[in-house]
């Protein structure tokens, strides 16, 4: 089977929902003209990145009731979508969520579990934890979303594979940093390595689909990947310029690499599951 | 330049110049004012500026005072010259030195301090006649060391080379065209007649750059960076430096009452709507 996605590298408008709403809506009539399935925002699309003391004004409640979602989820009908937002919920508590939306319904919200909060981050600060990390269903399978920080972490990947994730979408709002006399800088050389890694240690496909533009003097770097099961490169976007890319996954390959490399076959859990109980247990890992 | 230190200039070049349009023009502007001194930071600033405006959109503004070299007049016009930008020449010899007639005793530090702040007064102002906003000069090398003049030379809307090292800065205005007597030449504040920068800090901006690069990007310790090969007594001055001018760094600090305030729970990027 083969899917074709769309990765939406765009610049936002720190706060202004009603226009970065706009700009969904425009990339995801372009993407469906160029043939794809489903288009990928990046972490936070439809409100900016560092947001801190607007977290709470430019919060939604993921529904068809929201008129936000109501436009998005209507342009769900001709072609699955994956949005970046503030998600407030019954208890007011605000997390920083990527919907996935299909056919004028929400399929999936995924919290962000890891909220980086040290250096130049400060997530923690201004939003709630996200406590799940689950796969879902999908036209193309099971998917899985993380966003950011989520995938610096091992396990959060780990689980979304056991959990029967064959696709996964990564979504960043990355600040670039760390200038050498690489061509790329070094957050864009990390985060593609460890895009590369999850997507030939799991044997699956992984999307990753990161903004660009700046925020006072912090600015993201864009360079949109996918990864297939054997690792390899499938679609490499542009660094530092708001673009569309779309490219075509054969959803087929992952029973010609799991057919020659069963790791998924062989990853032995319960093993995982007995070690990190005497782990966990014994007060020696970190909660 | 130590290849710790060294850059791509391309890519450094692309971030600084997407940064400069993207923060003028979000504010609903399209041009830039900048102060010309002869020096390399200004004039990096300007061909930076200049490619991502446009020479049309930016504004280089020659400030004079009577003591000040011939020479930065001339590097300035070279600068002027390559990059095609619009300039002025405002003398700030008559606004210092009516200030000092109350005032003869004044010395160099004074006088300089004053200088650096007329310069500000007419970058603002040009500002509001050019109606583009006032770029930064500053490297990163000066900001640590807090040499500069608060609210004159440090005063600005936005700093493109506030992240890059004195050497850094070099490499990037040799891949950028800056002229090479420009580039070469010692640098100076230009305030009195034989003033260089590395004369009035006692050490040299490669030594500079290194430490602060060890002690800022590297997050070594001072102890760390003696045990590494860096002089004792250098490494204190420039941590006391550090330390002592962090007030240049921070907006003033304001007296919390209320449940909200200002810097400590109002918390807005500038960008905040753009």
């Amino acid at each position: 089977m083969k899917v074709s996605i769309a990765l939406a590298q765009i610049n936002t408008v720190l706060g202004d929902v009603e226009a970065n709403l706009e700009k969904h809506l425009q990339f995801a009539a372009e993407a469906e003209n160029q043939g794809a399935d489903l288009v990928v925002f990046p972490e936070l699309s439809l409100t900016g990145y560092a947001l801190q003391d607007l977290a709470q004004e430019v919060a939604r409640r993921p529904s068809r009731s929201d008129p936000v979602f109501k436009a998005l989820l209507d342009a769900s009908r001709d072609i699955d979508l994956v949005v970046g937002f503030v998600d407030e919920d019954d208890r007011h508590r605000f997390f920083i969520a990527s919907a996935y939306l299909a056919q004028g319904e929400i399929r999936h919200v995924h919290h962000k579990v890891y909220l980086p909060t040290y250096g130049l981050f400060d997530e923690g600060r201004f939003f709630a934890w996200g406590d799940r990390v689950q796969a879902f269903d999908t036209r193309f399978g099971r998917v899985g979303i993380l966003i950011c920080e989520d995938f610096w972490h091992a396990s959060p990947p780990y689980l979304l594979w056991l959990d029967g994730a064959d696709l996964m979408i990564f979504t960043s709002a990355s600040p670039g940093r760390g200038l050498n006399t690489e061509p790329r800088l070094e957050s864009a050389r990390w985060v593609e390595h460890i895009n590369r890694a999850y997507a030939s240690l799991f044997t699956t496909f992984v999307v990753h689909s990161n903004r660009v533009g700046f925020e006072d003097g912090l600015h993201f770097w864009g360079g949109a990947t996918i990864f297939d099961p054997n690792g390899e490169l499938v679609l490499q976007g542009p660094y530092q310029e708001e673009a569309l890319q779309v490219a075509e996954i054969d959803l087929d390959q992952l029973h010609r690499t799991r057919a020659r490399l069963p790791l998924l076959r062989d990853e032995r859990t319960a093993l995982v599951q007995r070690e990190m109980t005497r782990i966990i247990g014994a007060g020696t890992g970190r909660q | 330049m130590p290849g710790e230190l060294a850059i791509h200039t391309e890519l450094a070049k692309k971030i600084l110049a997407g940064f400069i349009q993207s923060e003028v023009r979000r504010v609903g502007m399209e041009r830039v004012v900048l102060g010309l001194s002869g020096g390399i930071d200004s004039a990096l600033t300007c061909f930076l500026a200049a490619e991502a405006l446009g020479s049309e959109n930016v504004l280089a503004v020659r400030m004079p005072y009577r003591t000040s070299s011939p020479e930065s007049l001339a590097h300035a016009q070279e600068v002027i010259d390559q990059t095609g930008v619009r300039s002025l020449t405002v003398e700030i010899s008559g606004m210092v030195d009516a200030l000092y007639a109350d005032f003869p005793d004044a010395g160099n530090r004074r006088r300089g301090n004053a200088m650096a702040r007329a310069r500000m007064i007419v970058l603002y102002d040009q500002s509001a006649a050019f109606n583009g906003l006032v770029l930064g000069t500053g490297n990163k090398t000066e900001i640590l060391l807090g040499y500069s003049t608060i609210y004159g030379d440090a005063a600005c809307a936005l700093n493109p080379l506030g992240d890059l090292y004195k050497g850094q800065v070099r490499q990037l205005a040799w891949s950028v065209g800056v002229p090479a007597s420009i580039i070469e030449k010692p640098p100076s504040a230009d305030l009195w007649a034989g003033q260089t920068d590395e004369g009035e800090l006692g050490f040299t901006y490669a030594d500079a750059d290194r430490l602060l690069y060890h002690l800022v990007d590297l997050r070594y310790s001072p102890g760390a960076c003696v045990e590494a090969g860096f002089d004792h007594a250098f490494v204190e001055e420039v941590v006391r430096r550090v330390r002592r001018n962090h007030f240049k760094r921070v907006m003033p600090p304001i007296a919390k009452i209320s449940n909200r305030t200002v810097g400590y729970d109002f918390l807005y990027l500038r960008d905040w709507g753009t």
